[in-house]
């Protein structure tokens, strides 16, 4: 077939070329920028290669961030997952039911991110929260402002109440989506409750998943304003995940190419883990 | 060996899905189910199955009350229009998948499924996940599946509808040579006449939830006890018109066209049902009534060509063999054959095949 040659076509993409450069191209260009000089006042900068990026990956401080967010992550991915199939395997499949289900469900989160922390940190004060207080009063010594094991539970309680519903959402929409006929053949074959499961349900459901575990995994990645609001990082520093660490260092002690370097490695770290788990996830699916 | 519907009658809320109704499937028989979409089919199938509850009436298999008996316990097998496979077993698995919770040994469920994949031509794809394969090779597999197992009941739900032509024709093809043979009952659902024809065995037609007519394939298509049965099995449409008989002498309401019958039915006003087939642009059989008409539409449809035309008031749709096309408005000769028009009375039932 010929193709006809037009460059008049380049019109319709320059536009979005010109608004994706001012929107993410040119901001990340100048976190380059800075990630490889040494920045003074005044616009004076000075080329310094690659320390930053050395300090960084051999700072003690950036492997902790690093582990604690990784940790973070992995246990509300662990909680998350398996409780949102689980609530969408109960939800009702018609009726009244399933929008009151439905609008429920999405209710945490229409919450914009800074109220959820502030919700949560009046919910969990030992004295006055309904939560600390009722802890307290069953006799638990706890106390999320002072100890670190409390200060974990609730940042990743308010996590599992915040974003779950997400995870519900995508895999009731998945569960839907499945045929009558696959439930009926497998009742045919008297196949467990287990096996359908197993065999139709989940391979069913591996796409919507997959999406689900990206999303909650970036999100959960790049967590800032709620645990800022709720422990602000702590006590001391037990909670001062990744962002929240790159926020002190940058705005906090102004240390911008250090933290323009953080950001990058930040950024490669985010996009390598979703990238191997996608590829991995859609390796056997079709190619079409 | 045989299955019956006593008196089964579907309702959800308020509306009627299956009306009272009484069937009895014989061993050994292939049944075809023939409707539209929304007759009833997959319904009365479920229920046959026991997938699906009658709200009143019984189903009895061997002359056993099968009726609210789990389907898990009724050694049936189905096969559905979209294509059922356990998306990540291979399709040897999946071909087992029946056996296993059975309890079959290993080496005669290898056996079994060696035998049926090669009859439906899927012994190079065994080790295939479904998503790999081509519409037709997972069909094939979904009724390798249902095969087996050596079920009593085998139930069909329009299994070739989402099939590509060819596939469709390659298939259809193969499932009497598949049945053969088999120690059960087969029930197929198919919104295509031809389908039901070239199966052969028995045919119901459906209509809205009642059936209409059953009996053997070719009689129920040759004598439609009525005009909705015949409307059913017949594509393209079948052509209505009503006339009115005195003495040997017929005509159209509509305009003075005549044709003597032997009919041997009192005098009045009676409507006719002629399939398309016969009206044609060459003469067939010993009784033919030329008319004049006037081109609408002309069409051709396989080695057969369709052309609508209005003759006298009345627009009729003819099908001959033979590929040609005719041009809006131009005039032509056709034969009707009066020995196969079909004579229905006021109230549409059958009065006697002419």
């Amino acid at each position: 077939m010929n193709k006809t040659v037009n460059q008049k076509a380049w019109f319709f993409v320059i536009p979005v070329f010109v608004l994706v450069a001012f929107n993410a191209i040119i901001p990340l260009m100048t976190v380059v920028n800075y990630a490889f000089q040494e920045t003074f006042g005044n616009n004076v900068f000075m080329w310094e290669g690659t320390r930053w990026f050395k300090q960084i990956m051999l700072s003690e401080r950036f492997h902790a961030s690093l582990g604690r967010q990784f940790l973070f992550t992995f246990i509300i991915l662990f909680i998350q997952i398996p409780l949102g199939i689980a609530i969408a395997l109960t939800m009702p499949k018609e009726g009244i039911g399933v929008p009151i289900c439905l609008v429920l469900m999405s209710m945490p989160l229409l919450i914009p991110w800074n109220v959820v922390g502030a919700m949560w940190n009046i919910f969990a004060l030992p004295d006055i929260g309904f939560l600390g207080h009722s802890l307290n009063a069953l006799g638990f010594d706890y106390n999320f402002t002072q100890q670190i094991g409390d200060a974990w539970f609730t940042t990743i309680l308010m996590d599992v109440w915040h974003w779950t519903s997400l995870v519900v959402l995508l895999s009731y929409a998945g569960l839907r989506s499945i045929q009558p006929a696959y439930y009926q053949a497998a009742e045919i074959d008297g196949a467990s409750r287990w096996a359908i499961f197993t065999k139709i349900e989940l391979p069913k459901m591996k796409k919507v998943l997959t999406i689900a575990i990206l999303l909650r995994f970036m999100d959960s990645f790049m967590i800032y304003t709620e645990p800022f609001v709720l422990t602000g990082g702590g006590p001391g520093n037990a909670t001062a995940f990744l962002s929240i660490d790159l926020v002190k260092m940058a705005l906090g002690q102004f240390d911008l190419g250090p933290a323009a370097a953080m950001s990058l490695i930040y950024f490669f770290i985010v996009l390598l883990v979703c990238w191997v788990f996608y590829t991995l996830m859609m390796r056997n699916e079709e190619k079409s | 060996m045989s299955l019956e519907l006593k008196n089964v009658e579907k309702k959800i809320g308020l509306d009627t899905h299956i009306y009272p109704t009484n069937l009895k499937l014989e061993k050994n028989t292939i049944n075809i189910l023939l409707g539209s979409t929304l007759a009833g089919k997959t319904t009365l199938m479920q229920i046959m199955a026991g997938l699906d509850k009658p709200t009143s009436g019984e189903i009895w298999f061997n002359n056993e009350n099968v009726t609210g008996m789990k389907v898990q316990k009724r050694n049936v097998s189905m096969v559905y229009q979209q294509f059922i496979n356990y998306p990540n077993l291979t399709v040897y698995d999946n071909i087992a998948s029946p056996l296993k919770i059975t309890g079959v040994s290993s080496d005669e469920t290898k056996k079994r499924v060696g035998k049926v994949a090669e009859l439906l031509k899927l012994s190079g794809m065994l080790n295939k996940k479904p998503n790999e394969l081509s519409g037709g090779q997972q069909q094939r597999t979904a009724l390798a599946r249902a095969l087996v197992k050596d079920s009593d009941l085998i139930l069909l739900d329009e299994p070739l509808a989402n099939l590509d032509f060819k596939l469709r024709e390659e298939l259809r093809e193969e499932l009497p040579k598949l049945f053969e043979n088999r120690d059960c009952i087969v029930v197929y659902a198919t919104t295509e006449p031809s389908e039901a024809l070239l199966l052969g065995g028995n045919t119901a037609t459906l209509q809205e939830g009642k059936i209409i007519q059953y009996g053997k394939t070719l009689d129920t298509y040759n004598k439609p006890n009525s005009l909705v049965s015949a409307q059913v099995f017949s594509d393209p449409p079948m052509n209505i018109a009503k006339i009115k008989k005195s003495g040997d002498q017929c005509s159209f309401l509509q305009n003075d066209i005549q044709w003597k019958t032997n009919l041997n039915i009192k005098d009045g006003e009676y409507k006719i049902g002629i399939r398309p087939h016969n009206i044609t642009t060459y003469k067939e059989g010993n009784n033919t009534l030329e008319i004049k008409g006037k081109v609408l539409i002309s069409e051709i449809s396989g080695s057969e060509s369709l052309i609508h035309f209005t003759n006298g008031n009345l627009n009729w749709v003819s099908l001959s063999n033979g590929v040609f096309q005719k041009n809006v408005g131009d005039e032509m000769n056709l034969y009707m054959n009066t020995d196969e028009f079909v004579y229905f009375d006021q109230n549409e039932r059958l009065v006697s095949n002419g």
